[in-house]
């Protein structure tokens, strides 16, 4: 197993914070957990814990790339994008201000702590404000050029992380490029797009397809907004049936985005793998995903059915 | 150190004030839409800030090393955009266009597009946040630039306000000064009343900050606060300056009904002649 995605953000966070004097790192109480702390033990001076307070986190934020700062704040999904949803919205997106909302501990797979923890509303939030970028990576080499690309594009952005271990996908020649899907197999009869950390149950179902008969291509979606429409509609003709995999609510997500260009473009059937609007619960992070219907064998079947529903 | 204002400059900014009131008067009952009462008790406290203090330059709204005002009470736009219209920010002319589609002058502050608005306000509690972010900014780069902002006295009740007053005295902002515009009234009546925040200057100098309490109307006053919020060292500095809301306009005085309420072309006359007195 690989590093968790917000492993891979203090350290990007620490290594940028040497080549750009810009950046600034805030904080809600949570920089052990979130990885910031990487990042104030060497820049002390351009850190900043405001303790719980997670409004004033987002407004300080927005204050200080008003006066030219590049700040990258982090919290859990929850308190970011739920508790500081109208600041984010009012104070950073409504004056485009420059502000990286690194967003760590998304989706069921924080565990333990439960569904009073768990954001699978997040994406969906985030997405629906104007001049928001969304950004999902799906492991530590792809969290790294993500922190680098938000740091050099001048608007705000929202980057979700995750709490667990995630398998290693890109090599280190792996480019990150903006708003473009990743093709990880190729295939015929359907494709499995995913973001985040079911990218990698994703890339397991299309083996398991394979027994099956069936050739899927993957896409990995890390830039949910701006989406890769021609990467889908492309998606949609070659193979004709979609499968879309998140670990968030169906609703608002990486599916409805996915749903939105093809019965705009060029509809065909389509099953969405994810929370199915309910709550979570308190859990390792391994039984949830079983529990909640975010596993290989979910994705197969989902397949299965979208090929099935095929004319 | 003197901190009073000549007679000379005493009667430009009553003249200045005077104008901004008239422009106020006359852009919302354009619009037929907005805030009079909260912009008029704002008037002194902005015209002082602008013509007697900020160094700013129309010419060069966005620089690094200009002084920064936040108008956290966004809804009192009027009286910020009439202040920088006098200011010479942007055409006078102008301000007949706000809150009409296409205009610029939207409802609340937008700072993108409005030459010399600093931040974009609006939502209440927001705005004292950005302002410490703006100060903070100062300190971290060793600019002697200041941070201004307004607050309304009911946008106390807003629990983001103490998460930012926390902040501010924390991190020592001592670049920072706020004002509370405590003219006495919110959309529901007295704010004593619907919510109490008071003692408003008590909290604050239990928050840690350095607390001066003038009359909001009292040029001389306003002035000699801001230059001794220059001096405080380790500190941000809130002056609750005791206002009038509906400040200039007998029929409004205190009337908790033109918190937002346009005035009618027929008033809109009789206010402007009041003005002109």
């Amino acid at each position: 197993m690989g590093k968790a995605t917000r492993e891979a953000y203090g350290e990007a966070l620490r290594e940028l914070g040497g080549k750009n004097k810009d950046i600034v790192v805030l904080d809600a109480d949570l920089s052990k957990s979130t990885k910031t702390n990487l990042f104030a033990k060497v820049y002390p001076e351009r850190f900043f814990d405001v303790g719980i307070a997670e409004q004033n986190l987002v407004g300080t934020a927005a204050g200080l790339a008003a006066a030219g700062k590049i700040p990258f704040v982090s919290t859990f999904a929850m308190f970011a994008a739920g508790r500081a949803y109208e600041q984010i919205r009012n104070s950073v997106c409504y004056p485009k201000l420059n502000v990286k909302i690194a967003a760590t501990h998304a989706g069921l797979t924080v565990g333990e702590d439960g569904a009073s923890h768990q954001a699978i509303e997040d994406i969906s939030l985030m997405r629906s404000i104007p001049n928001m970028t969304v950004i999902v990576p799906a492991d530590a080499t792809e969290t790294c050029q993500a922190i680098d690309f938000a740091a050099q594009y001048n608007g705000p952005v929202y980057i979700r992380l995750g709490r667990m271990g995630v398998p290693d996908i890109f090599s280190d020649d792996y480019k990150f490029c903006y708003g473009k899907a990743v093709k990880l197999a190729e295939g015929k009869d359907v494709t499995i797009i995913a973001t985040g950390v079911m990218v990698s149950v994703a890339s397991e179902a299309a083996k398991e397809l394979t027994k099956a008969g069936l050739t899927a291509r993957v896409l990995n979606i890390h830039t949910i907004k701006p989406i890769d429409h021609s990467a889908i509609i492309e998606a949609a003709k070659d193979t004709g049936a979609i499968v879309t995999c998140e670990e968030h609510s169906i609703i608002g997500g990486l599916g409805s985005a996915v749903a939105e260009v093809l019965v705009e473009n060029s509809p065909v059937p389509m099953e969405r793998i994810g929370v199915l609007d309910v709550f979570g619960e308190s859990g390792t992070p391994k039984g949830l995903l079983v529990k909640y219907k975010l596993t290989v064998a979910d994705i197969v079947s989902a397949a299965q059915k979208a090929v099935s529903r095929k004319k | 150190m003197t901190t009073r204002l000549n007679s000379e400059k005493l009667a430009e900014l009553a003249d200045r004030a005077r104008s901004v009131r008239t422009n106020i008067v006359k852009m919302i009952t354009e619009a037929q839409s907005g805030h009079p009462g909260g912009s008029l008790s704002a008037a002194d406290i902005l015209v002082t800030l602008y013509f007697a203090e900020l160094k700013i330059d129309s010419k060069a709204p966005k620089a690094n090393d200009r002084d920064r005002f936040v108008l956290s009470k966004g809804h009192a736009a009027p009286v910020l955009y009439a202040t920088l219209a006098e200011k010479g920010f942007f055409p006078m002319e102008e301000l007949l266009t706000l809150r009409k589609i296409d205009s610029r002058l939207q409802g609340h502050p937008e700072m993108k597009n409005v030459p010399g608005v600093d931040m974009s306000t609006g939502s209440l509690g927001q705005g004292l946040s950005a302002a410490n972010g703006m100060a903070l900014a100062g300190k971290i780069d060793g600019s002697d630039y200041r941070v201004y902002a307004l607050l309304g006295d009911g946008e106390l009740e807003e629990g983001q306000i103490w998460e930012a007053a926390m902040f501010a005295a924390h991190n020592k902002l001592d670049n920072l000064t706020a004002f509370v515009d405590n003219n006495g009234l919110q959309i529901d009546g007295p704010v004593a009343e619907v919510m109490s925040p008071l003692p408003i200057p008590d909290k604050w100098r239990a928050f840690g900050w350095n607390v001066i309490e003038i009359d909001g109307h009292d040029y001389n006053a306003i002035y000699q606060a801001i230059q001794t919020a220059k001096t405080v060292k380790g500190k941000p500095t809130m002056v609750v300056a005791a206002t009038v809301k509906g400040k200039g306009i007998c029929k409004m005085e205190n009337m908790v009904d033109w918190h937002g309420k346009a005035p009618s072309r027929e008033e809109c006359e009789l206010f402007l002649a009041e003005l002109d007195n």
